[in-house]
């Protein structure tokens, strides 16, 4: 009972129309939900609701059957019995002439329409029964555009569900759609009713059925909608597109061939209209109905579609023909939307009525006319524009054509393909009977270039037929084609004809000369199916000419990028196709001839044209790419012997291996499966270097050898796997110990080692060696075993005191990577290793160690103690980063010992230590520049390298080390700027600024309080010196991104005052433009904070900016007018006061 | 006042496209980029005609040949042509074209606008009104007169 009463107040709240849309959807929920645990059953929902459904108040009795239908849309997958739905359907069918109440029948009748077969459907007989209800009672078009889409929706499931059944209603049914459908403006239900008129179609397929006798009339009322024009303000409101409903118009149009007589007058004449959618529509519209509609009934139209066709061809097709290498493959016509749909709908004639439309196009008399017209001009240039879009409208005709069926290509050859010959002056005398009489003579007069248009077009296309049947021609059987026989027969002589149209050397040589000369090789070479169609002498004669050119014609731009692209383009083509003899040919004249280019010591060709050639080649496929790069290698190595002493080599192999590291590597990375590439790459390097024992002094250009070379091999030996990084390791390593004078044994052996005993003798030699083994160290994986670590980290540490980077660099990666690779094997720790590094470079820093030790060091190396000094602060950093980076809690030593170098304290024991060294009278200027490498220690920990510890290397990143970094340090260095000296001071803003830059904004953001006191004292204290420009710079950044975030503005709201203040004596700063400007434009960002804040220091800040009006720099001056007004129109009008 | 518009259907003329002024590759920090022709069309071109909503480029009011720079002496000439001879918008174009320089050009320099000779019929009297200071700063008092100025002058300031 208490149920029913529920389900009454459900109903009750649903029916009563003052309930909110809420409200009555839930409690629709609920009646459904009720529905379907079978807590309550469809028998007794209707009989409670009968006062619902049978009052005679319209309003709610319309919500009363509402309720009904929603109820059954609900339960669309819940199985239901025969009778019930029997009688529903009974009950909505009757509904239907309730107009009052008509959208619950309408709903309630889809509901069950759409219902499936497995929970009970209506019958037969029911929806025969609704068609008829629906035929009688409703007049479509009188309804709301809701009402009136559910109706369609109605219609559309009768037809598609029970075909059958409503076939029965005959020339009723189709006079009611008809009916109902006209007049329709709603994009929604126009979508419906084009549907519907095609399902209507499919439904009475016979030509004399009862819809031959409407076509008439429902062809009128879809015609009108031709062609969309569709203005609805707001795309995305309506949902539906306007190629929506161009498609759906076209199935419509298409669906019965009984429209033709109607349909394609109708497109013909849209056809000629000025409007370019008009236009592209016709042209699918007829596609579409072409191949619907059938040969016969198109047969009648052939003549109207192909003058109409043709025109849209000739207007449309772009005057222009593009030059560029990058046509060479591909369409050298800008592509153009009209002329692409006329020429897909020729090609769907053609084939499906290929005589009648080949004898329209051999008999066109336009055709004919341009085919005189061609002769008359020699040069392409000389062709007025006109004639020149209609010579482009007839070759892609022509093309479109032989490309159609292997039979139109005949039919298409045998009329056309003779005539441009002749016109060309070729005849087949020169491949029959003895090729090699005629071989040599080249054409001497300039070939007609409208003919050699002509000819490419239909050769290219008659190529990418063959290209794309399946069955290739490889037995003679085929021969009888016509196409092949006088391709077969002309071959020879095109090949001259073409060659000649460049190698003609006459003074206004053209760009058209060059470009259909290569094109029409290129496409000759091209031709899929061995040697059949086109001899190998002609194939090969191609590729040696393209060689030739590409050897010998490198000052003429054009031509040269021409050919390289044809050879790059025939290379791809015999991969694709793998066409195994052709191959041969490839591999024999073009590779192995580019590939020479690179050793031969000619320096006639530029450089870099000959590195372009090798790498453009060796990209076409893997096995030219790997013969490249043997040659490639080749030429390093033997110019690496040469390196010390030549110039020239050392020129050349810096060359090379930036081009290896910049093209080659990341090919072969992406190419996978050529790994053992770069591992032989690395080793040869090894061997090269091993074997190589002649080293000069170093003088500029070979470091540049060593730095690229270093590089190349980073990227060689990050690319590889674990495995094989083991492999070279080992390799490198055995090389360092076995060939350099390195006292690496020793090192191993002494356990009590101190660094500064090690007397240093190491020569040039061995530097090279040193720094090519730390930059395998750099690239390698954690994975990755590195042998003895233990004298490698004394002898970095040696090094690097030296002032080699490269050696704190890999020591950096080796704390980095140490022990996180899961390697248990290592023979040290991380924590050894640690303790190693910081036992032997402390001592740099504390006086208590023995100075001697120092002064020998000073004297070996021949350095002073200070750059010892920076040497080591360098190398710390470094190794801090790897630290940092990890989250390894040593790096906290290392910055307590910048730190210690920037406090005064810190700096008293080492000027202590100069003092009984050296009698330097340059202490102060001395401790300068150590103090200033501590901090710029800072921007190696905190900044990104290129050249080490990054993703590419493999570093070990622990997410948000720079975070936690930047706030660790910044209050520590804030309480020390507070104890700082006056000389210390602007050390440690610098320190503190490299640190600011280097954090991501966003942290920045989230702690503005605190840093923009820091932040500021660091801009006015370093503003005085020329070299912090660019820290201030960074810092001003900072400052502007602050400035421009919302979150930032309120943050800094308070010491608006001091922003603007330090601001201002930044616009005066001398030493760069770009500080100036920043500062101008954080000024305008800092008059968008509050008035009251802002307001006061209006005066100062335009007497300050009147004065930036006369800056030197224009961009400033520029900066500097927005800001006046900026400032000036916080009050209005005062400008002038 | 004249109800209606001066010129009701003025001739609107095509943008020049901006110039991009070459860059040196390497920028030498300390040269100096004097004021140019360029830089002062740069600061005028884009001021709106007090009656149509084209900016005084557009309607070939200003050109970039009728301005005269001398950084040197710091003094600058412009030259405008008004649209119709009877013009009575050419002062407020001058008042414009004055007011825009002042809030652009540093302090030093001496502003001279003109008439194009022959393009207005009160020429003389304009010249003399637009570079009478006195005059100048009487019709800046002047709130209404402040605020076409602005409005004239808020597209120049992009």
């Amino acid at each position: 009972m208490a149920e029913t009463s529920q389900l009454i107040q459900h109903i009750e709240s649903f029916v009563d129309s003052s309930h909110s849309p809420g409200q009555q959807a839930a409690s629709l929920e609920a009646i459904a939900s009720l529905l379907k645990n079978d807590q309550l059953t469809i028998e007794t929902l209707v009989r409670e609701m009968e006062g619902y459904l049978t009052t005679t108040d319209n309003i709610i009795r319309a919500r009363g059957i509402l309720l009904l239908g929603e109820v059954l849309v609900h339960l669309a997958s819940k199985p239901l019995d025969d009778a019930p739905i029997h009688s529903l359907i009974g009950f909505f069918m009757d509904r239907l002439a309730d107009w009052r109440a008509l959208r619950g029948a309408l709903v309630g009748c889809l509901a069950l329409m759409r219902r499936k077969s497995s929970g009970g459907m209506v019958s037969g007989n029911d929806a025969k029964a609704v068609a008829e209800s629906y035929l009688q009672n409703l007049q479509v078009q009188s309804l709301g555009q809701y009402e009136r889409k559910l109706c369609f929706e109605l219609l559309e499931s009768l037809l598609e569900r029970y075909p059958n059944a409503v076939a029965s209603l005959g020339d009723n049914l189709i006079y009611g759609i008809c009916e109902a459908v006209d007049g329709e403006k709603d994009p929604h239900c126009l979508m419906l009713t084009f549907h519907i008129i095609e399902v209507l179609s499919r439904l009475f397929p016979d030509p004399c059925g009862p819809l031959a006798s409407f076509a008439h009339d429902l062809f009128e009322i879809l015609g009108c909608y031709f062609p969309i024009h569709f203005t609805h303000p707001k795309v995305e409101d309506a949902n539906v597109k306007r190629d929506d409903l161009a498609k759906a118009l076209m199935l419509a149009f298409s669906s019965t061939p009984l429209f033709e007589p109607f349909a394609i007058p109708l497109l013909l004449e849209k056809l000629s209209s000025s409007l370019p959618s008009a236009k592209v529509d016709s042209l699918r519209y007829l596609s579409d109905c072409t191949v619907k509609y059938g040969v016969d009934r198109m047969a009648k139209h052939g003549e109207a579609i192909w003058s109409s066709l043709k025109d849209a061809v000739f207007t449309s097709v772009d005057s222009v023909l593009s030059f560029n290498p990058e046509s060479l493959e591909g369409l050298d016509l800008p592509e153009n939307e009209i002329a692409a749909e006329a020429l897909s709908l020729l090609q769907k004639l053609i084939v499906q009525n290929t005589k009648m439309f080949l004898d329209l196009i051999v008999g066109d008399e336009d055709i004919k006319m341009i085919f005189n017209m061609i002769s008359s001009y020699e040069t392409y240039h000389e062709i007025p524009p006109q004639s020149k879009q209609r010579l482009h409208a007839v070759g892609r005709i022509l093309s479109t054509s032989a490309k159609a069926s292997t039979l139109s290509c005949n039919r298409v050859f045998e009329c056309f393909f003779s005539q441009l010959m002749n016109i060309l002056g070729l005849s087949v005398r020169n491949s029959s009977g003895h090729p090699s009489s005629d071989e040599g003579i080249l054409i001497s007069k300039r070939c007609n270039h409208g003919a050699l248009y002509l000819s490419i077009e239909l050769l290219s296309a008659c190529r990418d037929l063959v290209a794309s049947s399946e069955t290739i021609p490889a037995a003679s059987a085929h021969t009888e084609e016509t196409w092949k026989y006088l391709l077969q027969n002309f071959s020879p002589s095109l090949t001259m004809a073409f060659c000649s149209a460049f190698i003609c050397t006459s003074e206004d040589t053209h760009n058209a000369d060059m470009y259909f000369g290569v094109k029409g090789l290129l496409i000759l070479a091209t031709f899929p199916g061995g040697y059949f169609l086109i001899p190998k002498t002609v194939f090969e004669r191609i590729l040696v000419t393209f060689v030739s050119i590409v050897n010998v014609d490198y000052s003429n731009t054009l031509l040269w990028k021409l050919a390289l692209k044809a050879l790059v383009q025939i290379g791809l083509f015999i991969e694709r196709y793998h066409e195994s003899e052709k191959e041969l040919s490839y591999l024999g004249i073009v590779v192995e001839r580019i590939v020479s280019l690179a050793s031969v010591d000619d320096f006639s060709m530029p450089f870099t044209l000959r590195v372009e050639a090798l790498l453009e080649i060796g990209t076409s496929g893997q096995s030219y790419m790997l013969k490249v790069v043997q040659g490639l290698e080749g030429t390093i190595y033997a110019n690496l012997s040469k390196v010390h002493g030549s110039t020239n080599s050392a020129e050349i192999v810096t060359q090379l291996l930036k081009c290896y590291s910049n093209k080659v590597i990341p090919w072969i990375c992406c190419a996978k499966g050529l790994e053992d590439v770069l591992l032989h790459f690395a080793i040869n390097i090894w061997n090269q270097i091993e074997n190589s024992m002649v080293f000069h002094a170093t003088q500029t250009k070979e470091r540049g050898v060593l730095d690229v070379m270093m590089k190349a091999m980073k990227l060689a030996v990050a690319s590889c796997s674990v495995e094989k990084q083991n492999i070279i390791v080992q390799k490198s390593y055995s090389i360092l110990s076995s060939s350099t004078s390195f006292p690496l044994k020793e090192l191993f052996l002494q356990e009590g080692f101190q660094i500064a005993q090690v007397v240093d003798d190491s020569s040039i030699r061995d530097e090279w060696i040193l720094s090519l083994f730390a930059a395998v160290i750099i690239a390698v994986h954690p994975r990755t075993h590195i042998p003895n670590i233990r004298p490698m980290l004394y002898l970095f540490m040696i090094t690097l005191l030296k002032g080699n980077v490269a050696a704190a660099q890999a020591l950096g990666s080796m704390v980095n990577k140490l022990g996180s690779g899961g390697q248990t094997s290592s023979d040290c720790t991380l924590e050894e290793a640690m303790d190693i590094i910081l036992n032997s470079s402390l001592w740099i820093f504390h006086n208590d160690r023995s100075p001697d030790i120092q002064a020998k060091m000073t004297v070996v190396h021949d350095i002073s103690c200070t750059s010892l000094q920076i040497h080591a602060i360098v190398g710390l950093a470094w190794i801090g980063k790897g630290l940092l980076m990890r989250g390894h809690e040593k790096v906290k030593d290392m910055t307590m010992i910048f730190l210690q170098c920037l406090q005064p304290s810190g700096v008293a024991d080492i000027s202590h230590q100069e003092k009984s060294v050296s009698e330097n009278s340059y202490e102060l200027d001395l401790h300068h520049s150590v103090m200033k490498s501590a901090a710029d220690a800072f921007q190696i920990l905190m900044g990104d390298s290129e050249l080490c510890l990054n993703r590419d290397f493999h570093a070990v990143i622990r997410p948000l080390y720079k975070q936690r970094f930047f706030s660790t340090m910044m209050p520590l260095l804030q309480s020390l700027v507070m104890k700082s000296e006056p000389l210390s001071r602007p050390f440690l803003f610098r320190a503190s600024a490299h640190i600011i830059m280097d954090t991501p904004l966003i942290v920045v953001l989230s702690d503005t309080k605190k840093i923009i006191p820091m932040l500021l004292d660091g801009l006015s204290a370093l503003s005085n010196d020329i070299l912090d420009k660019d820290v201030i710079y960074g810092l001003l950044l900072v400052l502007s991104g602050i400035l421009m975030d919302k979150n930032g503005q309120k943050a800094v709201s308070d010491s608006a005052h001091t922003i603007v203040n330090c601001l201002i004596d930044l616009i005066q700063y001398p030493h760069m433009m770009l500080v100036r400007e920043t500062a101008i434009q954080c000024l305008v960002a800092v008059s968008g904070l509050s008035h009251a804040r802002i307001y006061p220091m209006r005066m100062q800040v335009l007497r300050a900016i009147i004065k930036a009006l006369d800056d030197p720099k224009r961009a400033v001056r520029q900066e500097a007018v927005r800001c006046r007004q900026a400032w000036a129109s916080i009050a209005s009008r005062s400008l002038h006061s | 006042m004249v109800s209606g518009l001066i010129n009701a259907n003025p001739v609107v003329y095509e943008k020049k496209e901006r110039q991009v002024r070459s860059i040196a590759t390497i920028p030498d920090e300390y040269a100096v980029e004097p004021i140019d022709q360029q830089e002062i069309f740069d600061h005028i071109r884009d001021i709106k005609d007090p009656e149509h909503p084209y900016s005084l480029e557009e309607l070939k009011v200003i050109t970039e040949d009728a301005i005269e720079v001398d950084n040197e002496r710091s003094y600058v000439r412009v030259t405008f042509t008004p649209t119709v001879e009877h013009c009575s918008m050419a002062t407020v174009i001058g008042l414009c074209l004055r007011v825009k320089l002042m809030r652009s050009l540093p302090s030093r320099y001496k502003m001279d606008i003109r008439v194009a000779p022959g393009t207005h019929a009160t020429e003389a009297a304009v010249n003399k009104q637009l570079n009478d200071k006195e005059r100048v700063a009487a019709a800046l008092e002047n709130p209404n007169l402040l605020d076409m100025v602005d409005e004239c002058l808020a597209p120049s300031y992009g």
